[in-house]
């Protein structure tokens, strides 16, 4: 309380400037003559009466100080004192203050643009309530060494009944056709249980979502749209509630419209910006009924009980799997394991960029380290030029706390101006920088320059300049006085540390640029190397335009329900595309076949039976099945090596045929005792999924060359074609080689394909060669922000040798003067100097490579056809920088060079 | 030669808030008086410290302060208690008194005293 009242009193002196120097010095005066009359009645002489008086009180000086310190806040008084010098000093040497300012706002601005990304992704991937509840459920078979085989509806309502968790959802994310609007669109939708939206914790903006207790068998007539969809396609209509739409033909009602903010949690950029949420049961129609052992590949995702951890969880769902394993042992052999596992949803999401973010994160940090040693070093550089204003302030009483409170200030001033500079070119560049950032980039949209970056900057900077300002402040402040006073006026520089610590700093920075230099180099090469990968296929000047064809839930509403109907349309419509100008020739697949498309994550692997081999596993391989037309191989330039491609008498009545990759015969037909198996005319079964079965034979007819149409840094993954004709899809891909427009092609084939069904949505057309870069988006991102931070890492690097050289020039000029005035020749003073930058840069290399050596290693699992311990990147590299170094070492070394020695020794 | 102990920290304020509340309202030099007066030349105290410590219990409450005229009539200083201050003193050698007992106590046990 006491304490309390003085501190408030203090504060509120400091703060009017109400002094009381006044009062103590009356106060005293009194004191000394009420004391000297005393002194003269004890007898003593007058001045001695004084002298004693004066001597009693003690030393008055000391005292005022003492008192005025009580009367304020001293620490708060010399702090705004220090602030004001701070900014006096940075306005007196404004060329030092600009480069310091802009090498911090370098720094921490492309430090905060990283964490703006991280901290969209990585630290808050889930933008629902309490996204800690939130898990993800998987179920696995390690006895047969299978994961993620979905789930069956009793085994979701064993889940919902646990108590383990609040809501359980299923959901599955596809495409529809919405129509009855303009014009017939494909939207991303997802059919999902009731629950769903209480499992996210998010309700409607307007109307409603589900009961999630709803216990519809099929799907509930009633939809939920996203505001988006709601503005897009209805433009808003505030009476939409209750307002029907057809969604593959069949007819909903919009039960409710999610907020402008909500995005759906999912791995891909699709599904996160998901438009329509239908609900079912999953065990009506279409679904068939519900069977422990038909299982949905669906995804799981589930709201814990509130304050329960997933590890708790995890125990408790281990304890229901092994009581239902007992209960139904027909269901769940043992030799199979079956399992649920738990993964915080949070995790599931960024998995695939992660390690990407990472890697960005560790490089911008690296430059960041790069900018405040630099700026290290040239405080420390100043420091050297104030030895005698220190020595003075020193010699006048300033304690050495003092002197380095007061160049603490002065350099976090210099820091923090950076780090809001920084800030504020980021804040003002960033629709320009977003550009840059991959659409892959899970959240992209959340991405912003908030308080929270601003705060990141600030406590950045300010942490920098802590660290790297206390160093060169104690050193500035740690002085011989007299020697340095002696000195200072003979113009030669202080402290012996100082200029010892100055070379290490500079070694730091170029080891850390040779670090991330490494490390792009490293990256520049995977990305060439997949870049100039042999494709396997030639996609130059193929377009693929998708369609997709209804679903409806009901199958005899169907127009294309078997092959032949469907074969009616795709061949019209193919027929109909080689009339369009400049299409020289055409064919049409399943999206999930588009080389490198987006379709790469549809699920396309089925179980494989061999005829003979497989019919006893429970567990048969699972291989990657793509649906094509015959003209595909050819539109495509794949190679056939044995066999043949489909032809047009392969059709729905005719016996089923497939053609395999060289990959997957390989794997399924190795041949025995090294002689090869002929895989043409073996006999396999597809699994379809859903338990919609085909069971008839198909029969291989061909095996062609690998492709990497699946993953570039993938050749060899195992594929089985089927022809189109036999087995129908849903979602297709028309492509169109030759000499076309691409921006006309769109509507040209819209005309083509609504000619013959009016309500198909024609969307998406791409050439293959853009696919395939927007394939690399990611990689390409993270090598050329590597790249760039990378280059300017070496440009830091390179200044601060230059400084360091040119500081060490100046340094020894006296010394070079005598030698030149010897007879030294020039030459020598050159290679002298050139000698000292160049130990400076091998050192540098030295240490740099043993660090790049572990970073490489860590970041193996991003390179591609490149060794972590590549010689020629690390040698090349090396070469850089010593270049570097040598060019920054040169133009100090040619001042040296030219010193007139004269002039020299007789201005010392 | 033996040194003059240091005035222990804190009993300082307390001597001040004392001779405040014995003698009422004094200006520094006298409390510093009588102080000297009080503890004879044991202690070594350069009086202009006082005054410091006078402007501190003021900002704490315990004393207040105006000016007045001195004996030979010239502009002084004076100091008083306040409430605060009482209550203060009150405590404070209630609690000192407590310790110093608690310190003689120790002094006076003898080996044998203990069982």
């Amino acid at each position: 309380m006491r304490f309390l009242r003085r501190f408030f009193i203090r504060l509120s002196n400091f703060a009017t400037g109400k002094r009381a120097d006044q009062r103590v010095r009356e106060e005293m005066a009194e004191h000394l003559a009420l004391q000297t009359e005393e002194n003269l009645r004890a007898g003593m002489a007058p001045a001695e009466a004084r002298r004693q008086a004066a001597l009693k009180l003690g030393a008055a000086q000391a005292i005022r100080e003492h008192h005025n310190a009580e009367q304020s806040l001293p620490l708060a008084e010399n702090l705004l004192l220090d602030i004001r010098f701070a900014f006096r000093m940075l306005h007196r040497s404004p060329g030092f203050s600009l480069i310091v300012i802009a090498t911090m706002a370098l720094g921490v601005g492309a430090t905060s643009a990283i964490y703006s990304v991280i901290d969209a992704t990585l630290l808050h991937p889930l933008p629902y309530p309490h996204p800690s509840e939130l898990v993800r459920i998987e179920a696995n078979l390690p006895g047969v060494g299978a994961r993620n085989i979905g789930v069956s509806i009793p085994e979701l309502r064993d889940l919902q009944d646990s108590g383990i968790f609040q809501y359980v959802s299923l959901s599955f994310f596809g495409t529809n056709n919405l129509t009855g609007s303009a014009q017939p669109a494909s939207i991303a939708s997802k059919s999902v249980s009731p629950s769903y939206f209480a499992v996210l914790g998010v309700d409607a903006q307007l109307g409603r979502t589900w009961d999630p207790h709803d216990a519809t068998p099929g799907f509930i007539p009633e939809v939920v749209i996203s505001d988006g969809l709601w503005k897009r396609a209805f433009g808003g209509d505030p009476h939409i509630l209750g307002k029907s739409l057809r969604v593959d033909n069949d007819v909903y009602h919009v039960a409710g419209v999610m907020p402008a903010s909500f995005r759906d949690q999912g791995q891909t950029s699709e599904e996160r910006r998901t438009d329509l949420w239908a609900a079912a049961g999953f065990y009506g129609d279409p679904a068939p009924p519900p069977m422990r052992g038909t299982r949905f590949p669906f995804e799981t995702i589930a709201r814990l009980q509130p304050g329960l951890s997933p590890d708790a969880a995890q125990e408790r769902l281990d304890a229901l799997v092994a009581s239902l394993k007992k209960q139904y042992p027909a269901d769940y052999p043992p030799q199979a394991a079956w399992t649920f596992h738990l993964t915080p949803l949070a995790e599931t999401l960024v998995g695939n960029v992660r390690q990407s973010l990472i890697l960005l994160f560790g490089a911008v940090g690296l430059v960041l380290l790069i900018s405040c040693v630099n700026v290290a070093n040239l405080l420390l550089a100043r420091a050297s030029a104030r030895g005698r204003e220190m020595a003075v302030r020193q010699a006048l009483g300033a304690a050495r706390m003092r002197l380095i409170r007061q160049l603490l200030t002065e350099s976090l001033l210099l820091f923090v101006l950076g780090g809001i500079t920084g800030f504020a070119v980021l804040f003002c560049a960033r629709k320009f920088l977003l550009q840059f950032v991959p659409e892959s980039l899970p959240r992209l949209n959340d991405i912003s320059i908030s308080w929270g970056v601003l705060a990141f900057a600030i406590v950045v900077s300010v942490a920098a300049g802590t660290i790297f300002g206390l160093a060169p402040a104690w050193l500035t402040s740690r002085l011989n006085l007299t020697e340095t006073l002696r000195q200072e006026g003979r113009g030669s520089n202080g402290s012996r540390r100082r200029s010892r610590l100055r070379p290490v700093l500079v070694i730091g920075e170029l080891a850390l640029s040779l670090v991330l230099m490494v490390a792009a180099g490293l990256l520049l090469r995977s990305f060439w190397g997949l870049f100039k990968v042999q494709l396997g296929f030639n996609p130059t000047r193929v377009m693929a335009i998708e369609t997709s064809l209804p679903n409806p839930n009901d199958p005899s509403t169907d127009i294309y329900r078997t092959a032949t109907q469907e074969a009616a349309l795709l061949r019209e419509v193919l027929r109909r595309n080689r009339t369009i100008p400049g299409v020289e020739e055409t064919a049409v697949s399943d999206r999930a076949a588009i080389p490198l498309g987006y379709g790469q994550s549809d699920h396309k692997a089925v179980p494989l039976l061999r005829e003979g081999q497989d019919l006893q596993r429970s567990q048969p391989p699972l291989i990657d099945t793509l649906t094509v037309s015959p003209e595909y191989f050819h539109v495509l330039g794949m190679t056939l090596l044995r066999g043949r491609l489909f032809v047009d008498q392969d059709v729905e009545e005719t016996p089923l045929v497939a053609v395999i990759n060289q990959a997957a015969a390989r794997m399924y037909w190795p041949g025995k005792d090294g002689k090869a198996e002929d895989p043409v005319g073996k006999r396999v079964r597809l699994l379809g999924r859903l338990g919609r079965a085909r069971p008839e034979w198909t029969t291989i007819v061909g095996v062609i060359a690998d492709a990497r149409t699946e993953s570039l840094a993938d050749a060899g993954i195992p594929q089985i074609y089927v022809d189109i004709y036999q087995r129908p899809a849903k979602f297709l891909a028309f492509y169109l080689r030759g000499q076309v427009d691409p921006a006309a092609i769109s509507a040209q084939v819209r005309t083509q394909i609504q000619a013959v069904d009016a309500e198909l949505p024609v969307f998406r057309a791409e050439t293959l060669d853009d696919v395939l870069s927007s394939s690399l988006s990611v990689r390409r991102f993270s090598m050329e922000m590597v790249a760039l931070f990378a280059a300017t890492a070496l440009l830091l690097a390179g200044l601060g040798i230059y400084g360091t050289i040119s500081f060490l020039v100046n340094e020894q000029s006296r010394d070079f003067a005598i030698r030149l005035a010897l007879g030294a020749q020039r030459r020598d003073i050159l290679e002298m100097v050139l000698r000292q930058g160049l130990t400076l840069a091998a050192a540098g290399a030295g240490v740099g490579v043993a660090g790049a050596l572990i970073v490489s290693h860590l970041m193996a699992g991003l390179l591609y056809g490149v060794s972590p311990y590549d010689l020629s990147t690390f040698a090349g590299v090396t070469a850089v920088l010593t270049a570097v170094a040598i060019a920054a070492s040169y133009v100090p070394a040619l001042r040296a060079m030219r010193l007139d020695p004269i002039a020299t020794l007789h201005s010392e | 030669m033996k040194e003059k102990p240091d005035v222990l920290q804190g009993t300082l304020a307390l001597m001040v808030l004392k001779t405040l509340d014995v003698l009422g309202p004094q200006h520094g030099y006298g409390i510093a008086r009588r102080i000297e007066q009080i503890s004879g030349d044991i202690l070594a105290l350069n009086q202009g410290t006082l005054y410091p410590l006078l402007l501190k219990l003021e900002h704490e409450g315990s004393i207040a302060s105006e000016w007045g005229a001195s004996e030979n009539n010239r502009r002084a200083r004076f100091y008083r208690l306040t409430a605060t201050g009482r209550k203060q003193l009150r405590e404070e050698t209630h609690d000192w008194e407590q310790t110093a007992a608690i310190i003689a106590r120790f002094f006076k046990v003898k080996a044998e005293d203990l069982p």
